[in-house]
């Protein structure tokens, strides 16, 4: 790869300063920023698999770093020059709170490809978008609680009200009550993506109210670790990755996020020049979304129910949100066999009928 | 063997001498474990501490130096005033918090006005919210006699859930699709905080920075606040008979340290961070208690030592994206400095004397 893209840093000044110094060398060079360390046993560490896999399946031809802990904002800003003048070929940023950043950076870096998770800004030709549909695994999840559940509870506990985390709240309650029309769903807001007392206490707080299922959109095991103390009478999901080590209960099931072949094929196109600009939003068919296995703690003709949502949601014959969809308020949302719109879930706001509680402002 | 003798007067040599000697123990107990590590140590330290300041990119990270620093040094040159008066002041991080909130609030409010008067409307706006933070703990110790180290640290923790409620609700980009954050103040000018020369990173933020170092110099050495503050510190009963108000000193210097923090967290929010978000806050409110003791709690040497702080970040960044080493071993090099900083000045109060042989 030609390294004299650096000279074409002309916004930041200064750049023949440094010019000849740049070396030459024949590897894609492929970064990757985290919000939290490689040990965190869900989000960033998923991300780093993938990232390792990228070094797996192109050994020297590649080479891979990354940056653990980037705060989201100034710090960031500063990492992706770094990493942009460092001679990075691509940089991944895998946090939302980058969207600004990486936009900015990629303004001043037109011949370094920037991939940003979970975001929506694409303000230059160089910046792509990618996500996954984690909504699909929640298709799952709801079909396991709502046959499992005996008290009629479940529960969610939310990191953030954004339309990523609503739309897994609204699938989760679908796909419960299509199987148990009596099934009441609690929320409960932690305000954090990864705060392992905080999300411990929210699983506290609804295991006290009688929840019996409790699904997590948070990223650490405290969760499952709450549900384990319950003797046997509340089971949960591995979130971000497998949770292995609650098998067979309460982890009974989970979604994995699986970036590795989103990230391989991305490099591999920038090696071979088949690069373009993308907004990628993979689910369970692209192998994005894994859900991980579904343990013996279920019943088999649950879990073959819910296999076969999750093989249905794969061949593309079954959407989880397919209508008639009726909003929380009661207006009509999606008519009879009609699907939603991306568009929609993106900029999801609202819950749909049935859910009690309102989404916090 | 060897004792420790209490010194009748701190030591002035020891008391200068301290923060190198910490600096040049951290290189030699940090070089060890990276060693340990598996790199080389020589690599690792000269990527933290030269690589920034003269290395290839230093023209970029020079000035990444100044926008690391200033609001370091802003939060600490406020905190050291209460820290040299035995007032403790912990929850800085708080204070900046609610400064960017309350200071991009009033930019928020007035999009999308042109007028010069917004930006200094909104540097007032960000210096009272951190002023009004800091009243809490300082209202409730001068009347109900809290303990202000709880008080201020526990209010971390509510201005985070507030700053969370402002990023999802009230100061939410309305344009952003349901997404978390404001507004970014990079594309409404008369609100935001650009850099002042391009490429030297120096933004208003630095330049408060600067001035709150010099006005916090001239308040020690000249003021009579300086001097009750000093007095309080060193002797409370006699700073009492000198007709010291305890009360009074306490709302200073909470006020004032509330405030800067205030100042940092806005000039923050509307130039290098440019909007509120979930995760604004980046621990420069903690990180400045550690700026204010390795500087001695002396404006000038804060100034220095925001810098070197700044360069332990802005070069561990580097070490561990080009060396591959891990972020905790970075924040461990980091702590390291603080430790040894304080292990340190056991000489300043203390000398080392050969034990004599007891007589019988």
């Amino acid at each position: 790869m030609n390294r004299r893209h650096l000279l074409a840093t002309a916004a930041l000044g200064l750049s023949l300063a440094f010019g000849g110094a740049a070396s030459a060398q024949d590897k894609t060079k492929a970064c990757f920023v985290y919000v939290g360390p490689i040990g965190d046993g869900g989000w960033t560490y998923q991300h780093h698999q993938g990232a390792l896999d990228v070094q797996k399946a192109f050994g020297d031809k590649v080479e891979i770093a990354w940056q653990e802990n980037v705060p989201e904002g100034a710090d960031a800003e500063r990492v992706l020059t770094q990493m942009a003048l460092g001679g990075c070929d691509i940089i991944f940023t895998t946090s939302f709170g980058y969207m600004d950043p990486t936009n900015a950076v990629a303004k001043k870096f037109p011949n370094v490809k920037f991939e940003h998770a979970t975001g929506f800004k694409r303000e230059s030709p160089n910046v792509s978008t990618y996500n996954a549909r984690f909504y699909e695994g929640r298709a799952v999840q709801g079909t396991i609680a709502g046959r499992m559940t005996k008290t009629n509870k479940i529960g969610y506990i939310g990191s953030f009200p954004i339309p990523e985390v609503i739309m897994g709240i609204n699938s989760y309650y679908l796909h419960a009550k299509k199987v148990n029309p009596d099934v009441e769903l609690t929320v409960v807001w932690a305000f954090t993506w990864f705060d392992p007392a905080k999300e411990a206490d929210a699983a506290k707080a609804m295991i006290e109210q009688g929840v019996d299922v409790i699904a997590s959109h948070t990223d650490s095991t405290a969760p499952l670790a709450e549900a384990a103390k319950a003797g046997g009478k509340v089971i949960g999901f591995g979130q971000a990755s497998d949770m292995a080590e609650y098998k067979p209960s309460p982890r009974v099931s989970s979604i994995i996020d699986n970036w590795g072949p989103y990230y391989v094929k991305r490099v591999g196109a920038l090696m071979d020049g088949s690069y373009e600009q993308a907004d990628a939003w993979e689910g369970i068919s692209g192998g994005e979304v894994l859900i991980g296995e579904i343990t013996d703690a279920i019943p088999a003709e649950v879990k073959a129910e819910a296999e076969k949502i999750r093989d249905d949601i794969a061949a593309g014959t079954y959407h989880p949100f397919t209508g008639p969809i009726n909003k929380q308020d009661g207006s009509a949302w999606l008519a009879e066999g009609q699907t939603a719109p991306d568009g929609d879930l993106l900029g999801m706001g609202f819950y749909v009928e049935g859910i009690k509680g309102d989404i916090p402002k | 063997m060897l004792k420790l003798e209490k010194r009748p007067t701190p030591s002035v040599f020891w008391g200068r001498a301290t923060p190198v000697l910490a600096v040049a123990l951290t290189m030699v107990a940090g070089s060890l474990m990276f060693a340990a590590l598996g790199k080389n140590p020589f690599e690792a330290i000269r990527t933290i501490f030269w690589d920034p300041l003269f290395g290839e990119f230093a023209w970029y990270l020079r000035g990444q130096l100044l926008v690391k620093a200033g609001p370091l040094i802003l939060i600490a040159v406020g905190l050291s005033l209460g820290f040299r008066a035995g007032i403790w002041n912990i929850g800085a991080e708080g204070q900046y918090i609610m400064g960017a909130i309350c200071g991009a609030a009033v930019g928020l409010a007035a999009y999308p006005t042109e007028s010069r008067l917004i930006f200094p409307v909104m540097v007032l706006a960000g210096a009272f919210g951190g002023w009004v933070w800091a009243m809490i703990p300082a209202i409730l110790k001068t009347r109900f006699n809290t303990n202000e180290i709880l008080v201020s640290l526990m209010l971390v923790y509510v201005a985070e859930t507030v700053l969370a409620m402002a990023s999802t609700g009230f100061l939410r980009n309305p344009d952003g699709a349901g997404f978390p954050g404001s507004r970014n103040f990079s594309s409404y000018p008369a609100a935001a905080n650009p850099e002042l020369l391009a490429g030297t990173g120096l933004h208003w933020g630095g330049v408060a920075a600067l001035g709150a170092v010099v006005a916090a110099y001239v308040l020690l050495q000249r003021h009579i606040l300086g001097f009750q503050i000093k007095l309080a510190g060193q002797a409370p009963r006699a700073a009492r008979f000198a007709g010291v108000s305890p009360n009074r000193l306490v709302v200073m210097c909470l006020g004032i340290a509330g405030a800067l923090a205030g100042l940092a967290g806005m000039f923050e929010v509307t130039g290098p961070a440019g909007q509120i978000s979930i995760d604004f806050n980046s621990n420069y409110g903690f990180t400045a208690i550690i700026v204010a003791f390795l500087g001695r709690l002396n404006p000038v040497g804060i100034l220095f030592a925001g810098l070197l702080m700044a360069l332990t970040y802005i070069g561990g960044e580097m070490a561990s994206t080009n060396l591959g080493l891990p972020s905790a071993a970075i924040q461990a090099f980091q702590g390291m400095l603080l430790f040894f900083l304080l292990a340190c000045d056991l000489l300043t109060n203390f000398r080392i004397v050969p034990a004599r042989k007891e007589v019988r």
